[in-house]
């Protein structure tokens, strides 16, 4: 009666967690696209199937434009500063002779705090009159007036950029630390003994062998970025005058503010397109 | 000689960027010790110690206390049943053979690349029309559903590492299935169950867009919700917001200090190539 031979107990044991995530992820997925292409809305019960005319529709919208083109540059900005910030972090750490465990506590963090929470602190602390940043920048001699951060949409930009690097370079730095310790210290002495200095065997020795650990990462932090809602959502609403909105709370007003499921259904597809091609694209890179 | 002094830099820079990491959690916990008239003056610090924002925050007045239980027990229930699903499966995989176990990954793993706003717009109309928005199950089946990925995907590489001959040992010593798993498997994986526990424990009680979507009604709210309604009003009660963001947090940031080595080993499972 060894378990490992009976396959129906496998698939038993596999069934019920797969029955969950088809009826919770790949069923709603499947009902979601058919909703796209209906003009089903909450206010008027019918609805009758239009085609495709929701996703032509999105080709003449202005505001799917330009969230799209704000989600984009916001996941280009944010997760570059998160990849070479959570690279550095994670050569100190290794680097650490003591007090290593302390410090990945105090990394960790920032991760485990509600996004919502630590949006929230931002918020406050980028505020013109009461927040700690302009008074730090104003101690420094930086600034001379209170600077209204989230009041422009460039510097409401920083604001965010700032708090999710903050968020996430940190767990960014805990997956590198991970694939810096995989790599063999022989191969360190090797290439000392070979006469490589610290440039050479960084470049040489270590980043050959953390390539897949750095796309991996990449990867996770690419994905997690395009959908970014929390922390747009209570850090500006998507504001001032709609300039920090991306793509998931423009979807979320058409969806729950204007209640038009066909037309919203039609712009999560679109995010959702967005995310499979960038991994679509890792994928191949990675088999490569 | 060049290295110690390598070694203390590193540590400098190591407290200056670990200063910078709390900086925040330390300013939303100074500004809970602050009265409203301090932190209307701007103060960073607070003159004492003034408890008058906890003190609101748990005695009931903003419905607070509910919505900790109410995010105790849809977090706790979500985590305990994805756990025991992703267990059962994760384990199914470690005996599938290498090629069958990464077809279904990775069909899992598709499932875990949906933004969570093409999983909210469906899910909410079916679960409308289940009559479950405003229940605890109209937020314990989609956390289930999406974080059992996940959990799946740490599971598998805890087990993976579990020896398979212990299987065979057990059955020569004469323990059937139910055995096996009780007296063999369950002590074994249960610091990586633990573990899994704890991650999906933490993104349930984090979690704000299924949340605002589907419990709307105040008595079922969640406190990342409850929270992030405190400053609908008029103006924004910073001293009430952040005393209820202290209460939230603290609970995480002592579990992430306690439990720092298995959450790592819980996040980097699987992220890297052995």
């Amino acid at each position: 009666m060894v378990v490992g031979r009976k396959p129906y107990v496998h698939g038993l044991l596999l069934a019920p967690a797969l029955m969950a995530i088809g009826v919770v992820v790949f069923f709603p997925l499947l009902y979601s696209l058919y909703v796209s292409l209906t003009d089903f809305t909450l206010r008027n019960a019918g609805a009758n199937l239009v085609g495709l005319r929701n996703y032509h529709a999105l080709f003449t919208d202005l505001r799917f434009v330009a969230s799209t083109v704000r989600t984009i540059a916001f996941v280009a900005c944010s997760v570059t500063a998160e990849m070479l910030i959570g690279f550095g972090l994670a050569l100190l750490m290794h680097q650490l002779a003591r007090g290593r465990g302390l410090f990945r506590a105090v990394v960790l963090v920032p991760w485990a705090i509600p996004t919502v929470v630590s949006g929230l602190t931002w918020r406050w602390m980028f505020n013109d009159r009461l927040g700690a940043v302009n008074a730090a920048l104003k101690a420094a001699g930086l600034i001379h007036q209170p600077l209204a951060w989230l009041a422009g949409s460039a510097t409401a930009w920083a604001a965010i950029i700032v708090a999710e690097v903050w968020k996430t370079a940190p767990f960014v730095a805990l997956i590198i630390l991970a694939g810096l310790q995989m790599v063999p210290s022989e191969l360190y002495e090797a290439a000392t003994i070979d006469g490589a200095g610290r440039w050479r065997r960084f470049r040489h020795v270590t980043l050959p062998l953390l390539w897949p650990t750095l796309l991996l990462a990449l990867l996770f932090r690419t994905i997690d970025a395009l959908r970014v809602f929390d922390l747009i959502a209570v850090m500006t609403g998507g504001g001032p005058a709609g300039g920090t909105e991306v793509l998931s709370l423009y979807a979320h007003k058409v969806l729950f503010a204007h209640l038009d499921f066909g037309y919203g259904s039609a712009l999560t597809f679109a995010l959702f397109l967005l995310v499979m091609g960038c991994s679509v694209a890792y994928a191949r890179r990675a088999v490569r | 000689m060049i290295r110690r002094k390598g070694r203390s830099l590193a540590g400098a820079a190591a407290g200056a960027v670990g200063i910078a990491l709390l900086a925040p959690f330390i300013i939303q916990l100074s500004a809970a010790l602050m009265t409203s008239g301090e932190i209307a003056a701007g103060r960073l610090v607070p003159s004492a110690l003034h408890f008058g924002n906890f003190r609101t925050v748990l005695s009931g007045q903003h419905a607070f206390p509910r919505y900790l239980a109410n995010s105790l027990l849809i977090a706790g229930t979500s985590s305990l049943i994805a756990v025991l699903l992703g267990s059962a499966a994760a384990f199914a995989l470690t005996r599938l053979g290498r090629r069958a176990a990464l077809a279904v990954l990775l069909v899992v793993l598709t499932a875990a690349m949906v933004p969570q706003i093409a999983a909210v717009s469906p899910l909410f109309l079916l679960l409308r029309s289940a009559g479950l928005l405003n229940t605890y199950a109209g937020l314990v089946i989609p956390y289930v559903g999406l974080n059992l990925p996940l959990a799946i995907w740490i599971l598998y590489g805890f087990f993976r590492q579990l020896p398979p001959e212990l299987e065979e040992a057990a059955a020569i010593d004469g323990a059937g299935f139910a055995g096996t798993i009780r007296h063999v498997y369950m002590p074994l994986a249960a610091p990586g169950v633990f573990t899994t526990a704890i991650l999906v424990f933490i993104f349930c009680w984090n979690e704000f867009l299924l949340a605002l979507t589907i419990n709307t009604a105040d008595a079922m709210r969640t406190v990342t919700v409850g929270i992030a309604m405190f400053p609908g009003q008029y103006e924004m009660p910073w001293g009430v917001i952040f005393a209820a963001s202290v209460v939230v947090t603290l609970p995480l940031v002592a579990l992430v200090l306690v439990l720092q080595r298995r959450i790592v080993s819980g996040l980097t499972a699987g992220a890297v190539k052995e």
